[in-house]
């Protein structure tokens, strides 16, 4: 018992002094510093003030605010039109298939997402493969502009995202029970009723839970807008690195990271409020009734 | 009683998983309003028949008739057939009044329909407090009868029933037996109803047929299957049974037959056609076997053993019985006014005998 407190002590400890260093006091310095003062010199110096925050509201920033979310939903939109079919065929493989088949899924967070979006630019460049392709067989006569456009970084986007939203669809399918479908069907149920009334409501779940996965990371991967989309401040994470590496303005890049931060939470409460009810309450196709 | 109409005909039917013989050349009759009852062990074939009505599979070779129409090529959802699964298969994410409304709802019935319907068949089942609660909310006993009040609601000409109350308590299952039967002669509705469990059967049905290895044992009425049994599969299996040995010695006249069982010779009676020196089986009831003690006077023949186990059972004495060839025979006594109190002790000899005529007399085999 003895060596075990101490082993939980450890453990926790270690832990608790990790988050501390690493993840709480960093963030405290952000929010300290957004109630700062620019200054070239220092960084950031006093008075306190709440200037930062008033200036978010400008619309400027909030049009950002609101691309960026659009362009979040849109990828997000991509990655479950896609994913979810993916899913499905995933977990209707043989047993011995699926876990290879995940493998797969998850084996590019291996490689890390710089690298593989560098990779996108040669798929995508006027010169890259995919334009080299479409000349070369006469389908277009001049190279399609594709890089550099707010498609390429939907395309991004959707890419690094994928296995955020397949993996807690394919947890959601798997668990669903054949019997059900079998029930439906004798109830007189075709195949797209099933799909409607049984198939979606039960992996609800694993719906929100994908599509919150893709939306919140999604709005601040300003490396995949600055690579593929240009120098554009397409994605709030992009205005947030440029006030803090180009314009030097930190109080007003933390104050915008705090918004980021306020918004994710904001919407990681409603996934738990969405959860919730549909763990308890059951029904999203709910009583039309 | 008008003639029975056929609603059901299963011709020819076959069906093999890989190696593995289901179904060997299936017939199957079932008639209008009837409560029709598939027995077996599991893994007879059983169940895959009925999932071969409901159209969840399909046969290899044969058809299936419904009111005179082939039915095998429309999917499941267009068979008028509804199904009361053995894991209920409510669905968990809807209340149980949406559960009930979901055959109705895909048919596209009225709103306003669906909903007296849906309350008339909770009704039905006394679940009608419980409109808004979730499957999860309900016991076992509750859940089963949403079951059934959601395949009934649509008037399928057709309900199928898959070991709908196995997964019952005792006294529950018993109940719910009674109300099952009290259900398909108020609704009119014919049930085909597929079991393991002989007393259930036998205590629900029209007609039983029981299956084993995908092959029709036996076809009749439950007093038939349980009194005279077609072979020793279908006595050995419904109920508990007596088997002793014997050869034929000598043929008294219409179905009379001297038969030596036990060192001794007996008339009996049987429905085969046996010759001299033939070997029969003579089955015999624990409930037909009549235990004396040996010191009564006997002006009948009677076999006399010793008792190796009595065991008390409220109603009955149940006690076995071995035999000088060292057969052991099972008997059930019930206490009745004449004799309230009887009992034995072990190791007594006694004397067993039965009514004359209530034995079954079949060609010698082995299981």
């Amino acid at each position: 018992m003895k060596h075990f407190s101490q082993f939980r002590f450890w453990a926790i400890g270690l832990a608790s002094v990790w988050l501390t260093l690493f993840v709480f006091m960093p963030n405290l310095l952000v929010v300290i510093t957004s109630f700062l003062t620019r200054d070239v010199m220092a960084t950031a110096s006093l008075p306190i003030n709440s200037d930062s925050y008033l200036r978010t509201l400008d619309p400027l920033y909030l049009q950002v605010l609101w691309d960026s979310l659009c362009m979040s939903l849109e990828t997000m939109l991509v990655c479950l039109i896609i994913g979810y079919p993916f899913a499905m065929c995933i977990a209707q493989l043989p047993k011995k298939w699926q876990p290879i088949i995940l493998f797969l899924v998850i084996l590019p967070f291996w490689t890390n997402s710089l690298v593989r979006t560098y990779a996108l630019q040669f798929l995508l460049g006027n010169q890259g493969v995919i334009n080299n392709i479409l000349v070369g067989l006469n389908i277009v006569a001049e190279p399609l502009q594709l890089l550099y456009t707010k498609f390429a970084v939907i395309v991004g986007l959707s890419y690094i995202c994928m296995p955020f939203m397949v993996l807690p669809l394919y947890s959601a399918i798997e668990k669903l029970d054949v019997r059900l479908y079998q029930a439906a069907q004798d109830l007189g149920a075709g195949a797209w009723s099933r799909f409607l009334h049984i198939t979606i409501p039960l992996t609800s779940p694993g719906i929100i839970a994908g599509c919150l996965m893709v939306l919140l990371p999604a709005m601040g991967m300003f490396y995949i807008s600055d690579l593929l989309g240009g120098a554009k401040n397409l994605l709030l994470g992009n205005v947030i690195k440029t006030q803090f590496l180009l314009a030097r303005d930190w109080p007003f890049g933390s104050a915008l990271s705090v918004m980021l931060i306020v918004l994710l939470g904001f919407m990681l409460w409603l996934y738990y409020k969405a959860a919730n009810f549909v763990n308890k309450q059951g029904g999203i196709n709910g009583s039309d009734f | 009683m008008s003639e029975p109409r056929p609603l059901l005909t299963l011709n020819n039917l076959s069906k093999t998983y890989g190696d593995n013989i289901v179904l060997n050349n299936f017939n199957l009759t079932v008639y209008d309003g009837e409560f029709f009852t598939l027995l077996g062990p599991s893994g007879c074939g059983k169940t895959t028949v009925l999932r071969i009505i409901a159209g969840l599979e399909d046969a290899d070779v044969g058809q299936i008739h419904l009111t005179g129409q082939e039915i095998s090529s429309l999917p499941a959802e267009k068979r008028p057939v509804n199904t009361v699964f053995q894991s209920y298969a409510l669905f968990p994410h809807m209340s149980v009044f949406e559960n009930v409304a979901f055959g109705l709802k895909m048919s596209g019935v009225a709103k306003d329909e669906i909903k007296s319907r849906v309350i008339e068949a909770l009704e039905m089942v006394r679940l009608s407090d419980f409109l808004d609660r979730k499957p999860a909310q309900l016991s076992g006993g509750q859940q089963q009868r949403v079951a059934i009040a959601r395949a009934v609601v649509n008037r399928p000409k057709l309900l199928l029933l898959d070991e709908s109350l196995s997964a019952l308590d005792y006294k529950l299952r018993q109940q719910m037996q009674v109300e099952l039967k009290r259900l398909q002669r108020k609704l009119g509705i014919t049930f085909v109803y597929v079991t393991h469990d002989q007393e259930e059967a036998l205590s629900m049905s029209d007609r039983v047929l029981v299956m084993h290895k995908g092959i029709v044992q036996q076809l009749g009425t439950p007093r038939e299957i349980y009194e005279q049994p077609a072979n020793l599969f279908v006595a050995r299996f419904i109920g508990e049974i007596n088997q002793l040995e014997g050869v034929i010695v000598a043929i008294d006249g219409n179905h009379q037959y001297e038969v030596k069982v036990e060192g001794m010779q007996w008339a009996l009676h049987a429905e085969h056609n046996f010759i001299v020196g033939d070997k029969v089986n003579v089955l015999l009831r624990p409930e037909d076997l009549r235990v004396e003690y040996i010191d009564a006077p006997h002006v009948d023949q009677v076999l006399v053993g010793t008792i190796v186990e009595r065991n008390y059972k409220g109603k009955t004495l149940d006690s076995i019985i071995r035999l000088p060839s060292g057969v052991e025979l099972i008997t059930s006594e019930f206490f009745d006014e004449d004799d309230p109190s009887f009992d034995y002790s072990l190791n007594q000899s006694v004397a067993v005998k039965w009514v004359p005529g209530w034995e079954v007399v079949m060609p010698y085999e082995t299981l």
